[in-house]
C-alpha cells in the first residue's frame, strides 16, 4: 500500500477532526472524553509509526514527503513526549479551572504539524508543517483569555514568529529562484553543480538559518522564549519546551543536511556563532532569573547552543549526537516543568524560584526527582544529560574545533551554578509552607517514571544512541 | 542455559546478594525493623557464601577452566573501558570463599555484639555494602574495578570506624584512616594510570600477555633518569598496597582503627579488607615478577613490618590493640612471603590468618562484652573459670597465631620462614633473620594476652565480677565454627596450596624466583613438613621459647614485666610512643599541611579566589545581567529590533566572508 507511511498522519488527522466536533457536543466540564480520546490518537498514531517505520527512506507524494528511519524516532518521540505532556497538562488545568477542549485538539494539530515538518523533503513541505506548528501554538499560548501576560505573550510570539516566517520564506524562495526546484535533494544537488560561489544561495541560507534558529530560540533570535515560557500557562510552556524542539531539529536537519549540504563550510561557520552566542547568554543570564520559567527558558536556549554543536560538526555522527541531545533535552525539560505544575495549587503558580526552598521536607522524593532533573541539565555524570554533552563535545573536537569545545564546556560549568542552586534551595532552605503536594496519581506516577527515566538512561546510553546513529546512517 | 551461562549467573549472584541485603537493610531498615535487617543480611551474605562455594567446586574440584568475561559496560572512551568484569580463576574463588565465610560469620556474631545499639541497621547496611565491595575487588577482571572495589571497601572502612560518630577518638580514627589511605591510594591510581598509559589497556588479560615484552623497556620520570617501567608500575602499585594491607610507614591507621565496633576489627581490619593489598600483589604476579626491585622493596618493607610492629604489640595493655599489632606483624610475613616470590604462601596465610585472626578478635569481643565494655588487660585476668568457650577458642586461635605445630598458623608461617630462607632476592638475608626473630616476639605477646586475660589474679572490679558470664549462642557458635579452621584448615591445605600446583595459572612466577617449587622438591606430605620443622629448623623451638617466657613473667613472677620496663625504659618509652611515629606525623605531615593549608587559604582564596574570581565574577554577571535587561525590555519593536540586526550581521560576516 502506498499510503502506508502516512497512516500517522492520517490518523492523526482524523482523530483531531472527530475530537473538535466531539468536543463540542460534550457537556462534561471535566473534558475527560476530550482528554482520553487525544490520548488514545496519540497512542495510536505512536503504534502506527512503530508499526510503518522504515528501513529505507520512502519517498511519497510526487517528492514532498519522506518516511526514513529518521523520522521514524523523531515521530515516536514527539508522540511519546506528547502523551506525557498531555498527562501534566490534564492535571494542570484541572487544578487551576481552565480546562477547555482546545487545548487537546490544539495539541493534536500542533503535532501533526510537527510530523509534517520531520517527514518534510520539500521546502514546501517544511514550510507547510512549521506554519500548522507555529498558529496551533500561538492559539495555546493564548488560550488563558484573562491573563494580561498570556495574551501579551501570544503577540509577542506571533508578530516575532510572522517575521521569522517571512525571512525563512523569503530565503527559500531565493533558494527556488536558483536551483529551480522545492525538492530538497534536488535542491543539493543543483548546489552541487554551482561553479564557485553564489552570493544569492548565501543570501537564501542565512534567512533560512534565521528561520531555523528563531524556531530553537538561538540567540539572537531567542527574545520571544523567556517572555513566551513565562506568560503562557505552564502546561503550554511544558509542550513548547519540548516536542516542538524535536521538530525544529528535524527542520535544520532537512533543510541544512538534505538540501544544502554542499554549503556546509557556510553554514558551519554561521551555526558557530549561533551556538556559542545560544551558551554564552543563556547560561550567563539564566543565573540572574528569579522566576524558575524564565530561568528554564534561559536554560534551553543554552541547550540549543550545545544542541548546535553536533549538527555544526557536519557529520553523521554529529548529527546523531545532536539527535541524542534533543531527545534527551526533551525529556528532562517536560521533567523539570512538570515538577512546577506538581507544585502549583490553585490560583497559584509556582513560578518563582523560591517556591521550591524545603521541598525535600515537604516531599522527598519529589525533591530527589528534581535533584536528578538539575543534576542532569548540568550535566553530571552518570545521568544521561551528561552522556548528551559528551557526544556532541566529543563530535566537535573530532570536527577539529578543540577551542569551541573548551568553551562549551567552560559555559556548562557556569550553567552548573544555577541548577545547583535548585538543589540547595529544596535541599538546604527552610520550607516557607509545609502543604502536602496536591497532585493525582497519574501525574505522580509519570513524574516519578520521567525522573527514574532520565537516571536509568544513564546507565545504559549505549541503546539510545545506538538508535540516534542507526537513524542518522543515510 | 549452557553451564557457562549458568556460572555466570551464580557469580553474579554472589556480588549482588550482599548489595540487594545492604539496599534492604539500609535505606528499609525502619521498615523492616531490627531482626528483619539482620534476617536479610545474613540471610543474603548467606547466598553469597553458599554460591561461591559452587563456584570454588566448579573451578577447583571440578578443574574446569577460568572465567573471564565482561557483564556489563558502562562507557568506553579510547583506551579507557569501564566496565563490570569478573575473572574467576582459583585464585578468586579461594578469596570469594573466604571472604564471604569470614563475612558471614561476623554478620551472626554482630547480632549479640551490637544488640543495644540504636544503630543496628545501619551497622548491618553497612558490613553488607563492604561484603559486596570487597567482592567486586576480589572477582574483577580489569584495574577499574579493582579500584572501585579498593575505594568501596576504603570508604566503608571510614564509615565503620567512625560508626559512633559521637565520640571524638572514633571520628578521630577514622579520618586518619581516610587521609593515611589517600597516600597509598595516590600511589595505586598512578600506577593503574602508568599501566593504562602504556599497555593501552586496564584489562588484566591484555596487560599481563603484554607484561613480558615491556620488561626491558626504560622511563624517564625525572628528566635524565633512566628507571624501568615495570619497576615504576610495581613499585606504585605497592604503595597502594601498603596503605591498604598496612606496611610500614603506612600502617599508623590500623592501630586507631580499633575505635571501631569490634566486629569491624575482625571483618576488615583483620580478615579481609587490609588483605587486599596482598591479594593485589598476587593477582599482578605476571606484573612483579619482572621487577626484582620491587620485590625486594616488598620484601624489605614486609620485614620491618613484621618485626617492629610485632615489638610495639609487647607493651599494649588494651586487649584489642594488642591483636591489632599482631595483625600488622602477620600482614607484614604476607609481604614478605610476596617479595620472595612465594604467592601461594602469602595466600596461604592470608586464608588461615582470616580465620584465626577472626576468632581472636571475635574472643576479644566475647571478653569485652562480659566485662561491660572494658577493653584494659590489666583489668582482666582468671577469665577461664567463667567463659570456657571463650577460654578455649582463644587458646586455639593463639596456638595458631604462634604457630604452634598443627595448626593452621604453623603450616602457613612456617613455609614463609622456608620461602625467605630459600630466596635469593637482596634483602633476603635481613627479611629471613627480621621474620624468625619475629616468632618469639608473636609467641610472647600472644600468650601475654592469653595469660593476663584468662589466667592469674581476677584484677577486675567487683560490680563486674558478679556479673561475669560466658557470652550467648550467637557469639559463641561463631567462634567455634572459626575455630575448626583455625585449628585443621593447615593440614589439609598446605600440600595443594603450595607444592600441588593449587593455583595453576592464576600465579605466575618466574622461574628464576621459584622457591616454592624448590621447596616443594623436599616435600613429602604433611607429616613429613611437620616433622622436618621439629628437626631442622629453630622456628618451633624459638615459639615455644616464647610461649615459656610469657609464662615466667606474667603467670611465675608477675613483677618481672615492670623491672623489666624499668630496666630498660628507654627502649620501653620508645615502643610505648610506637616509634614516635604518631607524634611525628601528626606535627610534620598534619601540622604542615595545615600550615599549608593556612597560607594557601589567606592569599589563594581569599585574596585571589574569593576576592578576584568569585567576586569579581558576580559582578561582571550582574553587569552583563544588566546591559542584557535594557535589551530584554519586553518591548516588541526591540525584539524585532534585534532579530534585524542579528540577520543584517550573519549577511554581512557571511556574504562578504569575514568569518
Amino acid at each position: 500500500m502506498i499510503w502506508a507511511p502516512l497512516a500517522p498522519e492520517i490518523a492523526l488527522l482524523s482523530a483531531a477532526c472527530l475530537l473538535l466536533i466531539i468536543d463540542t457536543l460534550s457537556r462534561d466540564e471535566k473534558r475527560r472524553l476530550t482528554y482520553w480520546l487525544g490520548l488514545a490518537a496519540l497512542i495510536l498514531s505512536a503504534v502506527l509509526v512503530l508499526a510503518f517505520s522504515p528501513l529505507e527512506p520512502v519517498v511519497l507524494l510526487h517528492g514532498h514527503y519522506v518516511s526514513d528511519p529518521m523520522s521514524a524516532v523523531l515521530k515516536e518521540a514527539i508522540c511519546v513526549i506528547t502523551i506525557a505532556v498531555f498527562f501534566y497538562a490534564y492535571d494542570y488545568f484541572e487544578e487551576h479551572g481552565l480546562l477547555q477542549g482546545e487545548f487537546f485538539v490544539l495539541s493534536l494539530f500542533a503535532v501533526l504539524g510537527m510530523m509534517v515538518m520531520v517527514s518534510a523533503h520539500s521546502l514546501l513541505t517544511v514550510y507547510l508543517g512549521l506554519e500548522l506548528l507555529s498558529l496551533s501554538l500561538y492559539a495555546l499560548v493564548a488560550m488563558h483569555r484573562d491573563s494580561p501576560t498570556a495574551s501579551e505573550a501570544a503577540i509577542k510570539y506571533f508578530v516575532l514568529g510572522a517575521l521569522a516566517s517571512g525571512m525563512l520564506l523569503y530565503g527559500m524562495s531565493m533558494l527556488y529562484g536558483v536551483t529551480g526546484t522545492l525538492e530538497l535533494p534536488a535542491v543539493s544537488a543543483v548546489i552541487a553543480q554551482e561553479a564557485g560561489r553564489n552570493l544569492i544561495l548565501v543570501f537564501g541560507l542565512v534567512f533560512v538559518i534565521v528561520g531555523i534558529a528563531f524556531k530553537l530560540g538561538a540567540v539572537p533570535f531567542h527574545m520571544w522564549v523567556p517572555d513566551v515560557y513565562e506568560g503562557s500557562p505552564t502546561a503550554v510552556t511544558l509542550f513548547i519546551s519540548s516536542a516542538p524542539k524535536i521538530a525544529a531539529f528535524a527542520m535544520a536537519i532537512r533543510l541544512l543536511v538534505d538540501g544544502m549540504a554542499p554549503l556546509v563550510s557556510d553554514w558551519q561557520g554561521m551555526l558557530i556563532i549561533l551556538s556559542l552566542l545560544s551558551m554564552a547568554a543563556g547560561n550567563v543570564i539564566a543565573i540572574s532569573q528569579t522566576n524558575i520559567k524564565r530561568m528554564l527558558a534561559y536554560s534551553t536556549i543554552a541547550h540549543v547552543g550545545f544542541l548546535l554543536l553536533g549538527i555544526l560538526s557536519g557529520t553523521r555522527t554529529g548529527y546523531a549526537g545532536s539527535m541524542f541531545y534533543v531527545l534527551v533535552y526533551a525529556l528532562m525539560s517536560i521533567g523539570a516543568f512538570g515538577m512546577v505544575i506538581l507544585l502549583g495549587r490553585h490560583r497559584f503558580e509556582a513560578d518563582r524560584l523560591d517556591d521550591f526552598q524545603g521541598l525535600s521536607r515537604r516531599s522527598p522524593w519529589f525533591a530527589f526527582i528534581m535533584l536528578i532533573l538539575m543534576f542532569s541539565m548540568a550535566g553530571a555524570p552518570p545521568l544521561i544529560g551528561f552522556w548528551a554533552k559528551w557526544f556532541v563535545i566529543k563530535e566537535v573536537i573530532a570536527a577539529g574545533y578543540v577551542w569551541l569545545a573548551v568553551l562549551a564546556v567552560t559555559f556548562s560549568v557556569i550553567g552548573a551554578y544555577y541548577y545547583l542552586r535548585i538543589v540547595k534551595l529544596m535541599y538546604f532552605d527552610e520550607p516557607t509552607h509545609l502543604t502536602a503536594l496536591k497532585a493525582s496519581q497519574e501525574m505522580r506516577f509519570i513524574l516519578s517514571l520521567n525522573g527514574l527515566a532520565v537516571l536509568l538512561l544513564g546507565f545504559m546510553p549505549g541503546l539510545l544512541m545506538a538508535v540516534c546513529v542507526q537513524a542518522m546512517r543515510m | 542455559m549452557n553451564p557457562a551461562e549458568h556460572m555466570e549467573s551464580v557469580y553474579l549472584g554472589v556480588v549482588l546478594a550482599p548489595l540487594a541485603g545492604s539496599i534492604v537493610a539500609g535505606l528499609f531498615g525502619r521498615v523492616i525493623g531490627r531482626a528483619g535487617a539482620h534476617w536479610v543480611t545474613i540471610l543474603a551474605v548467606g547466598i553469597s557464601t553458599v554460591l561461591s562455594l559452587i563456584a570454588w567446586k566448579h573451578i577447583v574440584w571440578d578443574g574446569n577452566d577460568p572465567y573471564n568475561g565482561t557483564v556489563y559496560t558502562w562507557l568506553a572512551a579510547g583506551d579507557l573501558n569501564l566496565q563490570v568484569g569478573f575473572l574467576i580463576d582459583r585464585l578468586s574463588v579461594t578469596m570469594m570463599v573466604t571472604v564471604s565465610f569470614v563475612s558471614w560469620m561476623i554478620h551472626i556474631y554482630t547480632i549479640g555484639y551490637m544488640h543495644d545499639d540504636p544503630g543496628y541497621q545501619r551497622f548491618f547496611s553497612y558490613i553488607s555494602l563492604f561484603t559486596f565491595a570487597m567482592l567486586m575487588l576480589v572477582m574483577a577482571n580489569n584495574f577499574v574495578q579493582l579500584f572501585f572495589g579498593w575505594e568501596g571497601v576504603g570508604l566503608l572502612s571510614y564509615l565503620l570506624i567512625g560508626f559512633w560518630f559521637k565520640r571524638e577518638s572514633a571520628i578521630f580514627a577514622s579520618l586518619k584512616a581516610f587521609l593515611v589511605n589517600r597516600v597509598g591510594d595516590f600511589g595505586f591510581v598512578i600506577g593503574i594510570a602508568a599501566v593504562l598509559m602504556y599497555f593501552h589497556s586496564l584489562d588484566y588479560d591484555t596487560v599481563f600477555g603484554l607484561a613480558p615484552t615491556m620488561a626491558d623497556v626504560k622511563i624517564q620520570v625525572l628528566a635524565g633518569t633512566d628507571w624501568s617501567l615495570m619497576s615504576f608500575i610495581c613499585i606504585c602499585l605497592f604503595i597502594g598496597a601498603m596503605g591498604k594491607s598496612a606496611q610500614f610507614p603506612l600502617h599508623v591507621w590500623l592501630p586507631d582503627s580499633m575505635e571501631g565496633p569490634t566486629p569491624i576489627s575482625a571483618l576488615i581490619h583483620a580478615a579481609t579488607m587490609v588483605t587486599a593489598g596482598i591479594f593485589m600483589v598476587a593477582r599482578m604476579s605476571p606484573l612483579f615478577e619482572l621487577s626484582d626491585t620491587a620485590l625486594s622493596m616488598i620484601l624489605v618493607i614486609g620485614a620491618i613490618t613484621a618485626f617492629f610492629m610485632g615489638l610495639i604489640g609487647l607493651v599494649q595493655n588494651d586487649i584489642k590493640r594488642v591483636v591489632a599489632y599482631s595483625t600488622l606483624s602477620q600482614l607484614g610475613y604476607m609481604a614478605v612471603a610476596l617479595g620472595a616470590s612465594a604467592y601461594a604462601a602469602a595466600i596461604f596465610h592470608l586464608v588461615t590468618h582470616a580465620f584465626f585472626k577472626a576468632l581472636l578478635f571475635l574472643a576479644a569481643g566475647s571478653v569485652i562484652i562480659a566485662l561491660h565494655h572494658e577493653q584494659d588487660m590489666r583489668k582482666m585476668g582468671g577469665l577461664y573459670r567463667y567463659m570456657p568457650i571463650t577460654w578455649a577458642t582463644a587458646l586455639v586461635g593463639s596456638l595458631a597465631l604462634i604457630g604452634f605445630p598443627g595448626t593452621a598458623g604453623f603450616y602457613s608461617k612456617d613455609a614463609i620462614i622456608e620461602a625467605v630462607h630459600t630466596s635469593h632476592l637482596w634483602g633476603s638475608g635481613f627479611a629471613y633473620a627480621a621474620v624468625l626473630s619475629c616468632v618469639v616476639i608473636t609467641a610472647l605477646y600472644t600468650f601475654r594476652l592469653f595469660f593476663l586475660t584468662f589466667h592469674g589474679k581476677e584484677r577486675m572490679d567487683r560490680h563486674t565480677w558478679e556479673h561475669l558470664q560466658e557470652s550467648p549462642a550467637v557469639v559463641t557458635v561463631p567462634l567455634t565454627v572459626l575455630a575448626i579452621p583455625s585449628l585443621i584448615a593447615g593440614m589439609f591445605l598446605v600440600g595443594p596450596m603450595l607444592f600441588e600446583g593449587y593455583f595453576r595459572e592464576a600465579i605466575y612466577v618466574a622461574p628464576a624466583h621459584d622457591v616454592l617449587g624448590e621447596m616443594g622438591a623436599h616435600y613429602h606430605g604433611v607429616f613429613g613438613f611437620t616433622l622436618h620443622a621439629f628437626q631442622s629448623a629453630p622456628v618451633v623451638y624459638l615459639a615455644f621459647a616464647g610461649v615459656a617466657l610469657a609464662w615466667l613473667m606474667y603467670i611465675k613472677y608477675p613483677q618481672v614485666p615492670g623491672q623489666v620496663a624499668e630496666r630498660f625504659s628507654l627502649l620501653y618509652r620508645i615502643l610505648l610512643n610506637k616509634y614516635g611515629m604518631d607524634d611525628f606525623n601528626q606535627a610534620v605531615f598534619a601540622g604542615g599541611t595545615r600550615r599549608i593549608g593556612q597560607a594557601f587559604w589567606q592569599l589563594g582564596d581569599v585574596r585571589v579566589i574569593d576576592g578576584v574570581l568569585v567576586d569579581g565574577t558576580a559582578a561582571a554577571v550582574r553587569w552583563f545581567s544588566g546591559v542584557v535587561r535594557t535589551v530584554q525590555s519586553g518591548y516588541l519593536y526591540d525584539y524585532a529590533f534585534a532579530m534585524i540586526i542579528g540577520l543584517l550581521l550573519m549577511l554581512a560576516l557571511f556574504v562578504h566572508q569575514l568569518f
